[in-house]
């Protein structure tokens, strides 16, 4: 269904590569991106070792956005799975057993919804010392409430349907109910927001390195813009292509979402039915 | 008109134009000058941090100023006599100098200064350590008796170090409290006037200022721009004038540099001689071992650091001591970069890859580049780097608290090595809870013995003897990996002339500056 979407289609082969790209690199580069390997603002498509030129300090540019699609495309499914890890038992719990739980459990997601997820996460890193695990934590905690929220509302319209009743009847156990009856039917609009998730985990990921906050050892696209910025006037290049990068991911990610969306949602879904 | 005033009037109509044939300094104008970050306070008595310095340095005066080979120049003292045994200093003041309230400077003000000093300014506390007693046998004289000689005593009257204070509005009240710190007073060529927080401070000539004919400038105003690229582009659309060492970076100075009309000099830093290291943890981890901090001497290319971080600027430090400072010597152990040799070095320490913590210096991109380049040249070598991300408070911490393997910083030096350099390796100084003193732990009786007598040591010849020495074994020892003598340049319009003229540089006032119109 979904590979009948043209935009989805798009998206997938996007990041199939950059995932082939992610997993081959080192490969192909492999020294690190760190290492200083030519004149320092080395301009694009002058030498054929170095497409994309070289930055301040004289490090391959290529090779950064190589590396730099690792650590993007981890920070983006790790901290996405850790936000689904923590949303989706919540909002479960709390839409199937209603009343009191439910209002406590939402007003505590509200708490975080509340507050500004960037400034959240700007103040979580900074507290714990940026490193890959206190930018993946601090995604993930910035994440999660939406998750929570519509895994709750799905769970409150299941809640009342007649199998799930029947369940009721011959006795199952809550848990049983939620985990085999109602999730497993709650999950598709879950897969479509989480495949925009990563695209966000990813852009939150680059602004956090873009601000100086990202795992001063891990070279990702955001550190990459961030440190070119100051000398974009005498070397765009530096900039530009890990921001291209960035966007193309995105993009790819977001087309996916769409194609997903059309192809899990019957009533959208054209030819189904 | 009287004919005599006719005469008068054309004799002085020649000296005018006498003058503008010769293209002597002229009077008139106004400078824009960027300060940054913003100063917490300008009363240089209880604050005395880099952008305090150089704004107040306009407004206070020491009793001495300092040419670029530090010789000791006349300030509030117009001249100064050491007796034959180094112990008693007389100091002659300058007479009918006045206030900005228009009180007379006496001797007096000397004296109180010193004791406001020794309460608020570290630094002149440790500088004073020697002094027995200080007395005003006049108005205008001040004599300053040692327990014993101390060559460096020459050097600490710099406005920084030794600002005088005016004693009629201090005298007798809470230092920290007083209302006058809003309002600061001094003797200097200019006069506090407005500031404007987060915009710009605003000081005006002194019309009554001591030295006669000066200042040229009418007026100076310190701009307050946070953002770094905000600065140049500030330079370059002409709403400044004047760029201090260190307020661009390091990459914008070519570009800026090209501009038509500007003028770039890396003079005025010769007394402050900022020196730049990394702290190399003494007490435990690999950097315990004396073959492995010298290993990481031969692994670091410090040339490429120069030419590419700090695009050519600086020098190369051989040592404790940076080249401008006293009784520097480069007959020490040389170490090149080398990483061959390094890597037999860290096979003799027996370096088996363990993990060592690198603290960057968090103030800007130069310097986060600098530590990238470093970890690079250790990791290239067979050195497992793992870069710690910290920002200002972070990194005074952890170097304060001794909680790092290796640690990028840089430190001034004041002229002379029993001011600023012994601080950093006699076991005297260490001390937690500071990040400028002997932080790496390095303890070493024998140079603890060479700084002590150095510091007293008479006369000069004696010294240099001493200093010598001390450097040779330091720099066998390694307890620090000194990196480049630092340089900021100072960018300007070429027709501001005159702007820097001594040792201090900018932050010794802009009383010698003019415009050229």
């Amino acid at each position: 269904m979904l590979l009948r979407n043209p935009g989805g289609m798009i998206g997938i082969t996007i990041l199939i590569v950059a995932v082939t790209v992610a997993l081959i690199g080192p490969l192909l580069f492999p020294t690190s991106p760190w290492r200083m390997v030519q004149r320092p603002f080395l301009p694009p498509f002058t030498l054929a070792n170095f497409p994309l030129g070289t930055d301040a300090l004289g490090r391959d540019v290529m090779a950064g956005i190589i590396y730099g699609a690792r650590v993007s495309l981890l920070v983006g499914l790790i901290s996405t799975l850790a936000s689904l890890a923590v949303g989706i038992p919540l909002g479960a719990v709390a839409g199937y057993f209603g009343g009191k739980i439910d209002d406590a459990l939402m007003r505590f997601t509200e708490f975080f919804q509340t507050v500004p997820s960037f400034a959240l996460a700007i103040v979580l890193v900074a507290i714990m010392q940026p490193s890959i695990v206190s930018i993946v934590a601090a995604i993930a905690i910035v994440s999660w409430p939406p998750v929570a929220r519509l895994v709750r509302g799905e769970v409150l319209s299941l809640r009342t349907r007649e199998y799930v009743q029947a369940a009721v009847v011959t006795g199952q156990t809550n848990w049983w109910i939620i985990w085999r009856e109602i999730l497993p039917n709650a999950l598709s609009p879950v897969i479509v927001l989480a495949s925009l998730m990563v695209a966000t985990a990813i852009l939150l990921e680059s602004s956090l390195s873009f601000l100086g906050l990202g795992d001063p050892n891990l070279m990702s696209w955001g550190y990459m813009v961030g440190a070119g910025r100051t000398v974009i006037r005498q070397a765009w290049w530096i900039t530009v292509f890990p921001g291209i990068a960035i966007l193309v991911s995105v993009l790819a990610l977001n087309l996916i979402g769409e194609g997903l969306n059309d192809a899990l949602n019957p009533r959208l879904a054209k030819g189904g039915r | 008109m009287s004919k005599r005033k006719i005469l008068v009037s054309f004799a002085a109509m020649c000296m005018l134009s006498t003058a503008a044939v010769a293209e002597g300094p002229k009077p008139g104008g106004v400078i824009n000058a960027v300060i940054q970050p913003e100063p917490p306070s300008l009363m240089m008595g209880l604050v005395q941090n880099g952008p305090t310095q150089m704004v107040a340095g306009n407004i206070y005066e020491g009793l001495l100023r300092y040419s670029p080979k530090l010789d000791p120049l006349p300030g509030l003292a117009e001249s100064w006599s050491v007796s034959e045994d180094g112990k008693v200093y007389t100091f002659k003041l300058v007479k009918g100098v006045t206030w900005h309230d228009g009180k007379p400077f006496t001797a007096a003000d000397v004296l109180f200064s010193i004791e406001f000093l020794k309460q608020t300014h570290a630094r002149a506390r440790g500088n004073l350590a020697q002094l027995e007693k200080v007395e005003a046998p006049d108005q205008s004289t001040v004599v300053f008796t040692l327990k014993q000689p101390f060559g460096p005593f020459i050097g600490i009257f710099e406005v920084g170090s030794l600002p005088m204070i005016p004693k009629h509005l201090y005298e007798g009240t809470d230092f920290k409290t007083n209302p006058a710190n809003n309002t600061p007073i001094g003797t200097g060529p200019f006069m506090f006037s407005e500031w404007q927080k987060g915009s710009f401070i605003r000081l005006v000539k002194n019309p009554s200022y001591h030295v006669k004919g000066k200042p040229n400038i009418d007026e100076i105003y310190w701009h307050v721009i946070p953002d770094a690229a905000a600065r140049s582009v500030a330079y370059e659309t002409g709403k400044v004038d004047v760029l201090p060492g260190g307020s661009v970076e390091n990459f914008d100075v070519p570009r800026l540099s090209k501009l038509k009309n500007t003028c770039v000099t890396g003079a005025g830093w010769e007394f402050f001689s900022p020196h730049s290291w990394l702290w190399l943890n003494n007490r435990s981890g690999p950097t315990a071992n004396k073959k492995f901090r010298q290993a990481l001497m031969f692994a670091i290319d410090r040339n490429m650091a120069k030419d590419v971080v700090w695009n050519g600027l600086g020098k190369i430090a051989t040592g404790p001591s940076g080249s401008a400072i006293k009784y520097y010597t480069s007959a020490v152990p040389k170490y090149d970069y080398e990483p061959a040799k390094a890597k037999t070095l860290l096979k003799e320490a027996g370096y088996k890859g363990e993990k060592v913590r690198m603290l960057p210096l968090p103030y800007g991109e130069t310097w986060q580049r600098w530590a990238e380049m470093v970890r690079q040249n250790l990791q290239d070598v067979g050195i497992n780097v793992e870069m710690v991300a910290t920002d200002v408070p972070g990194w005074n911490q952890k170097v304060s608290e001794w909680d790092y393997d290796i640690a990028f910083t840089y430190l001034y030096q004041y002229g002379d090595p029993a001011l600023g350099v012994g601080r950093n390796y006699v076991s005297s100084q260490i001390a937690k809870g500071s990040p400028f003193n002997n932080v790496e732990g390095y303890s070493n009786p024998e140079i603890d013995r060479l700084f002590a007598d150095g510091a007293v040591a008479f006369p000069d010849a004696a010294r240099e003897e001493i200093y010598a020495k001390a450097q040779k074994i330091l720099v066998e020892d390694v307890p620090v990996a000194w990196m480049l003598e630092l340089q900021f340049p100072t960018i300007t319009r070429c027709s501001v002339k005159n702007l820097i003229t001594t040792g201090i540089g900018v932050n010794d006032g802009f009383r010698d500056a003019w415009i050229e119109k």
